[in-house]
Order: C-alpha cells, then sequence, then structure tokens
C-alpha cells in the first residue's frame, strides 16, 4: 500500500473527467508510408461519424513514414475516442494532440479575386497588411498567397470577399511543437 | 504453406478457384488438413467455430471476387465477435488489377471496416512476413480477424522460406496487457467501500482464458457475477454468486442488480446496447470500473471512473491480491444479497410447462441439458433458440458455447460447430439450430458428410423466424409480415438428402431420449423438434426501454 493514501475510496468521490473539449483540436499522426493508409484512416471517420475539418497530408524526414495533420472539433466529439480508434489502426504509430500555448500551426491559402482597374491598389494594399503575396495577374482578377494561422486566413477572407472572390484554394493547417521537442 | 506450418496451422477450411489455384496446389502436399467446406461463409464461420472452441486462430481459405466476397459476413462476425481469425483470399493476377478483370473484386477496401488487419501482398517475398504478422495481430491484444490478399501470380511464385527467429514486431502494434498497477490499488480500494457491487463480465474473459482468474476475484468476497451472451460459461451457472445472463433477455435479478448497484466492475465487455438499454437509465446508482483490453472500449459508451487497460488474466489476480490485502468485511454485503436473493425468488426463470406432449422451446433445452449431461460445446444460430439456450443451459465451462453475440450472424450455427468439432473431436458438438438460421447455410451438411464431422444439429422447429414474429406480435400489432416458414423443407429427408441421419421429435415424453440416441448415432444427425409455434422468449427489455421496465 502507498503511503498516504487512504484504504478505502469512497465511492462519492469518483468522478469522470469531462469528455468535450469544447475547442478545436489538431492532431498530428505519424503513419507507415504504406498503400491504403488513408483509406483506413477516411473510412474509420465516416464509419465512426467522427467529422474531420481539415486534413493534410505529406511525407516527414524518413521516407517510409508519413505524416498527417488533421484538425476536428472538440466540442462535437470526444477526441479522447478518436485517438484510441485511431491507435488500433496498425499502420498508425504515433498520435499527438497538439497543445495549442505550444503549437506553432500553419495554413497556407490562395485566393483568386476579381480585381479591376479602379480596387487593384486596395486589394494590393490589403494584401501587404497580411503579409501576403500575389503570386498571378490577370487582365481582371489577382492570385494572392496567403500563409498564417487559420484565424489570419480567415480574416483575410473577410476582408477580400467584399471585393468578389472568385475562388479559393486551402490547405489545411500543418503544425509542429515549439521548443526542442 | 511453410510459414502456416509454422504458425501451428493444423486445419483450414475453405473452396478453392481460379485465384487461389497455386494454394491450393501446394496444399496437397502440405501436412495439414483442408476441410473442403461448401459455401465460402461456411468456411468463415467454421474457423470462428475452430477459433472459439479452441482458443487457437482459425483459418479459411477463399478465391478472389465472389469467393471473397462470400467471406464478408464471417469476417465481420470475427470482428464484432473478436474471434482470433486469418483469411486468406486469392485475387486476380497483378497485371488485372483495377481493370474489372473477371472475378475481381477490391476484397481489401471492401472488408476494411471489418477487419483487425489486412495486408494486400504485392511482392511474393512479403507472403511469409504477412503471414506471421497476420497471426500474430489476430491473436493478441482484442483478438480479431485479419485478411491476406494475394495475387494469383504472387502466390504461384517459389520463395526460400527461411524459419522466422525473430518475435513478430509491429511499430504501430504495442497492445498493453498488464494493467496499470496504481489504477488496479483503486479498483480494489473503491470496491472495499461499495456496499452494492455486481462483476459484469463478457466475452473478453473466455478470450483471455482468465475463468480461474475470474472465480478467484469472485470468491474474494461474495460478489455478484452477471455476464453478457459472450461470455457465458467463463463463471459457473451453478455457483450460488451467479446471477444469470444480464440484458435485453437477460435474468431479472442480474437486470435489477446493476439497475440497483453502486460500483459496476466490467470485465471484457463493452456495454453494447443489448445490455444497457436505454444509455441515460442504464445502472443510475452505479460507478464504474472498465477492465478491457482494448483502450478504445473504455468511455466509448458508458464513461469509466477507473479505466484498466490489460488483459484480464494479468489484471483480475493482481486485483485479487489488492483486494483481499484490504481484509474487507464480508458482512457488508448480506443487505446486498438479501436484495437480490428476493428478486431470484419473486422472479426465476420461468415457464408454462406444455400440455398434451407439446414441446416448450425452454423444455427442449433443459432435455439437451440431461441428454449432453451439461457438458456438450453447443453452438447456436441467432434469435430466441439462442436467447432460450443462453437462458437455459447453465454453462459451467468457458468455450463451451460458440454463438454469434455481436453480428448476430444467421446461420451461423452449423459451420461453427464444424470447426467446433474439428478442434475438439472428443466432445458432443451440438448445434442449436433454428428453423429460420439454419436453412441459411444448411448446405454444410454435406461438409459433415463427406468430411466425416459428426455433429449433432438438433433443430427447435417452431415453423417461424422466432425473433423476428416474437417483435411483431409484441410492437407491431401481431401483423405477421414475411416470419412463417411454411412446410418446406422436410428437414428430416433433407437430411437424408445429405447423407445425414434424420430425426424428427413430436413428443416431449420422447425428447430426452431421442437426442441422446441423436447423440450415439454414428456420423452427422438432424434432429428436427417441433416445439409450441408461438412462445415468447421472457423477460425482456423492449428495445430503447431501461431495465427497471422489464416485461414478461
Amino acid at each position: 500500500m502507498e503511503a498516504g493514501t487512504p484504504d478505502l475510496v469512497k465511492l462519492e468521490d469518483l468522478h469522470l473527467p469531462g469528455q468535450l473539449s469544447g475547442r478545436k483540436h489538431i492532431l498530428s499522426i505519424l503513419v507507415e508510408n504504406k498503400p491504403g493508409v488513408l483509406a483506413r484512416i477516411a473510412g474509420l471517420f465516416s464509419r465512426r461519424g467522427f467529422n474531420i475539418d481539415t486534413l493534410a497530408v505529406g511525407p516527414t524526414d524518413d521516407p517510409s513514414i508519413s505524416r498527417i495533420t488533421l484538425t476536428l472539433d472538440g466540442a462535437v466529439h470526444p477526441i479522447d475516442q478518436v485517438t484510441k480508434q485511431l491507435h488500433k489502426l496498425v499502420n498508425v504509430l504515433k498520435i499527438r494532440d497538439m497543445e495549442p500555448e505550444e503549437t506553432v500551426a500553419r495554413e497556407m491559402a490562395m485566393f483568386k479575386v476579381s480585381a479591376a482597374v479602379e480596387n487593384r491598389a486596395e486589394i494590393i494594399q490589403f494584401a501587404e497588411i497580411f503579409r501576403a503575396k500575389i503570386v498571378d495577374v490577370a487582365r481582371r482578377t489577382v492570385t494572392i498567397e496567403v500563409t498564417g494561422s487559420a484565424d489570419k486566413i480567415e480574416a483575410f477572407e473577410r476582408m477580400i470577399r467584399p471585393h468578389g472572390l472568385v475562388e479559393m484554394v486551402r490547405t489545411g493547417e500543418i503544425a509542429i511543437a515549439r521548443g526542442a521537442d | 504453406m511453410e510459414s502456416l506450418k509454422a504458425e501451428g496451422v493444423k486445419h483450414v477450411f475453405g473452396i478453392p478457384g481460379g485465384a487461389n489455384l497455386p494454394t491450393y496446389d501446394a496444399l496437397v502436399d502440405a501436412d495439414f488438413r483442408h476441410i473442403q467446406v461448401r459455401h465460402e461463409q461456411g468456411g468463415g464461420h467454421a474457423a470462428e467455430g475452430y477459433a472459439k472452441a479452441s482458443g487457437r486462430v482459425g483459418v479459411a481459405f477463399a478465391t478472389s471476387g465472389p469467393g471473397a466476397t462470400n467471406l464478408v459476413t464471417a469476417i465481420a462476425d470475427a470482428m464484432l465477435d473478436s474471434v482470433p481469425t486469418v483469411f486468406v483470399t486469392g485475387q486476380v493476377r497483378t497485371e488485372l488489377i483495377g481493370t474489372d478483370g473477371f472475378q475481381e473484386a477490391d476484397i481489401l477496401g471492401a472488408t476494411l471496416p471489418f477487419v483487425k488487419h489486412s495486408f494486400q501482398v504485392t511482392d511474393p517475398r512479403q507472403i511469409p512476413e504477412y503471414v506471421h504478422e497476420a497471426f500474430h495481430v489476430a491473436f493478441t491484444g482484442r483478438p480479431g480477424p485479419v485478411l491476406i490478399d494475394i495475387p494469383q501470380d504472387l502466390s504461384r511464385a517459389d520463395i526460400e522460406y527461411s524459419p522466422r527467429t525473430e518475435p513478430v514486431d509491429l511499430a504501430g502494434y504495442k497492445p498493453s496487457t498488464e494493467g496499470n498497477i496504481k489504477q488496479i490499488r483503486i479498483a480494489a480500494k473503491a470496491l472495499a467501500g461499495a456496499m452494492r457491487p455486481v462483476l459484469y463480465t463478457g466475452g473478453g474473459v473466455v478470450n483471455a482464458n482468465a475463468s480461474e482468474e475470474l472465480r478467484g476475484l469472485a470468491g474474494s468476497d461474495r460478489f455478484p457475477v452477471t455476464s453478457t451472451v459472450m461470455g457465458l460459461g467463463a463463471f459457473p451457472a451453478s455457483s450460488d454468486q451467479w446471477l444469470g445472463m444480464l440484458g435485453m433477455h437477460g435474468t431479472r435479478a442480474a437486470n435489477y442488480a446493476m439497475d440497483e448497484a453502486d460500483l459496476i466492475v466490467a470485465i471484457g465487455a463493452r456495454f453494447d446496447d443489448r445490455i444497457t438499454g436505454k444509455l441515460s437509465e442504464f445502472a443510475p446508482h452505479a460507478k464504474f470500473i472498465h477492465i478491457d483490453i482494448d483502450p478504445a472500449e473504455i468511455s466509448k459508451n458508458v464513461a469509466a471512473h477507473i479505466p484498466i487497460v490489460g488483459d484480464a488474466k494479468q489484471v483480475l489476480p493482481k486485483l485479487t491480491r489488492e483486494y483481499r490485502a484490504l481484509q474487507t468485511d464480508p458482512s457488508r454485503l448480506d443487505a446486498w444479497w438479501k436484495r437480490i436473493e428476493a428478486w431470484r425468488e419473486e422472479y426465476p426463470l420461468r415457464y408454462e410447462p406444455g400440455a398434451d406432449g407439446e414441446i416448450k422451446p425452454q423444455f427442449m433445452i433443459e432435455a439437451m441439458h440431461r441428454a449432453t449431461q451439461g457438458d456438450a460445446i453447443v453452438t447456436s444460430d441467432v434469435g430466441q433458440h439462442q436467447m432460450w439456450a443462453a437462458q437455459y443451459y447453465d454453462f459451467e465451462k468457458p468455450r463451451r458455447w460458440i454463438n454469434s453475440g455481436g453480428l448476430g450472424t444467421m446461420g451461423f450455427g452449423l459451420p461453427a460447430a464444424v470447426g467446433a468439432k474439428v478442434a475438439c473431436p472428443d466432445d458432443v458438438v451440438v448445434c442449436l439450430a433454428g428453423d429460420g438460421s439454419l436453412i441459411m447455410n444448411v448446405q454444410e451438411l454435406a461438409t459433415c458428410v463427406n468430411e466425416e464431422i459428426p455433429v449433432k444439429v438438433f433443430l427447435m422447429n417452431n415453423g417461424y423466424m422466432g425473433m423476428v414474429r416474437q417483435w411483431q406480435e409484441l410492437f407491431w400489432d401481431r401483423r405477421y409480415s414475411s416470419v412463417e416458414m411454411g412446410p418446406s423443407p422436410d428437414w428430416v429427408k433433407l437430411a437424408e438428402a445429405f447423407g445425414a441421419t434424420g430425426m424428427r421429435c413430436e413428443d416431449s415424453a420422447d425428447l430426452e431420449e431421442t437426442m441422446t440416441k441423436a447423440i450415439e448415432t454414428d456420423g452427422p444427425v438432424l434432429l428436427d423438434v417441433r416445439v409450441s409455434p408461438e412462445e415468447n422468449c421472457f423477460p425482456m427489455i423492449p428495445a430503447g426501454a431501461a431495465a427497471r421496465d422489464m416485461v414478461g
């Protein structure tokens, strides 16, 4: 028996941890780079009724391992259950539920905006404020590349939308832990 | 073949076809027995029956396309009941994959939701490695089905097999089995503080071969024990601590005990909807200790106050030891037992005896228990007969009750009996069948005859798909819709046409004797027992209702 612990646990003292965190979660998942892995993950999400908000897949420094970064809403899904189900997939090596304060998360988006001569200057000014880049200019449109947090990209979208948003493409967030770890 | 042999495989169930010709050619010289079944679904369930009876991995082969898709029901069944199984399917030649070639089906894609893991062979040198990994994944942790899909051209390649010396090590697969000792200590202390505890056990106890360890924990105090349909036999029904099965067709004593319990210890059970009924009113006064080898089961349906991830065989002795060390006063459970005894007395399982030789289904199960001395391996189909067997057969030992609990697959019983009899040739294997279910895989009678597998089929024949009829009667205003089975087939003649012995019994006075005769007759026997057509299976918790609202 451990010192200092009472002999009995009173049942009324047993409590449950909350199931829903109520915030957005970024899961960083290392998987074996094998055919069908993405199908297994996507299938698991649809079968269990979990809704993925964004999904980004890419290589890591090890060619046999890929990283899947996905975001989902912790107000809707018990994240604990999601990660436990993911862990059961044999090709899933590691899952990290990224702590918001200790994480750098970035997303890239490209906006194709109608830009007539009279408002083109204003659009370019917006882009500068957001430290965005003009990557293509045509007679009636400009295309702007924005990198940043999802919040920043959404803010840019709100600013630019009144000018006539032709098309928007987003990558979904990727994330890395701050510091040495 | 060499890698299968190295895994200790002695029996395989299956059917050959174009895409697995090379595998079947190799079988000619292999020194394990192949049981040629008559439908791939039967082969799959036979592999399950084999695994459930023996505790070893069951193996089934099928060819590509329809052969493989015929396995899907068995694979899904093995997934929901955590049955260690390896399914090897043939696939069209590599260059034909993706072209909708003859007998091509994406079986890997089709079975993704139902497998514990699966392998697509793309190089013949992977085959031995994948076979060993498949057995490892199927058998360890929470057991389950693993599929290996091998294109025809790759299975005919000659490769060197060098015996494996290292144990299988998969980076993404490390089941925890021991159980966190701190959590176990807290659990012991909570148990010591409980006034109305219940041990709620499931198929995980059987899978872990932890019956003895369960008896150890139950015996460390007078803990009442109940079980799901999957866990029957893990705790002896003759024990005075046994409450009977719980859930939809469980006993009132078991369900009321759950309803009033202050602490429920779930061991290898997963709070299925057939157990909880209306989730929001399930065990409203209880705190939960949940012991399971699969962390994802813990807090999936019912949140656990004390989660313990581990193998029941390893966790239960530790919990027993910690609990005994606390030296609790056993008399604190007296009031609880008084309450339970009162339920037992007031609501025993009971039925109106049949008059004038009428065979009541419950009586049939009791007769079966007497004729087999309660010691047969009983496989069952799905429906009323399954629930009556669970209520009335009183299983004493694990791996004697083999049924489809999770998926609820009608037609499971006969092929499962084939597998069980192959695994345990010295035991009496009885398939308790329903007339709605038996017809679904009756072709396996041919397997029994040709392969000399003497299973005894006791058909509970009420002329209906009885459980569906019961629901239509109780909840759909007796508007019977497609539940009558009609006069076809003549089961005795059908058995004889297959080359088995057919018998019939219509009088309760002859039943036990006829059953004994069926058991003593050489070879496979089908005994058609005519039971009361419209008997209902009670008690029951109507779907979506709470335990305290049991009816019947």
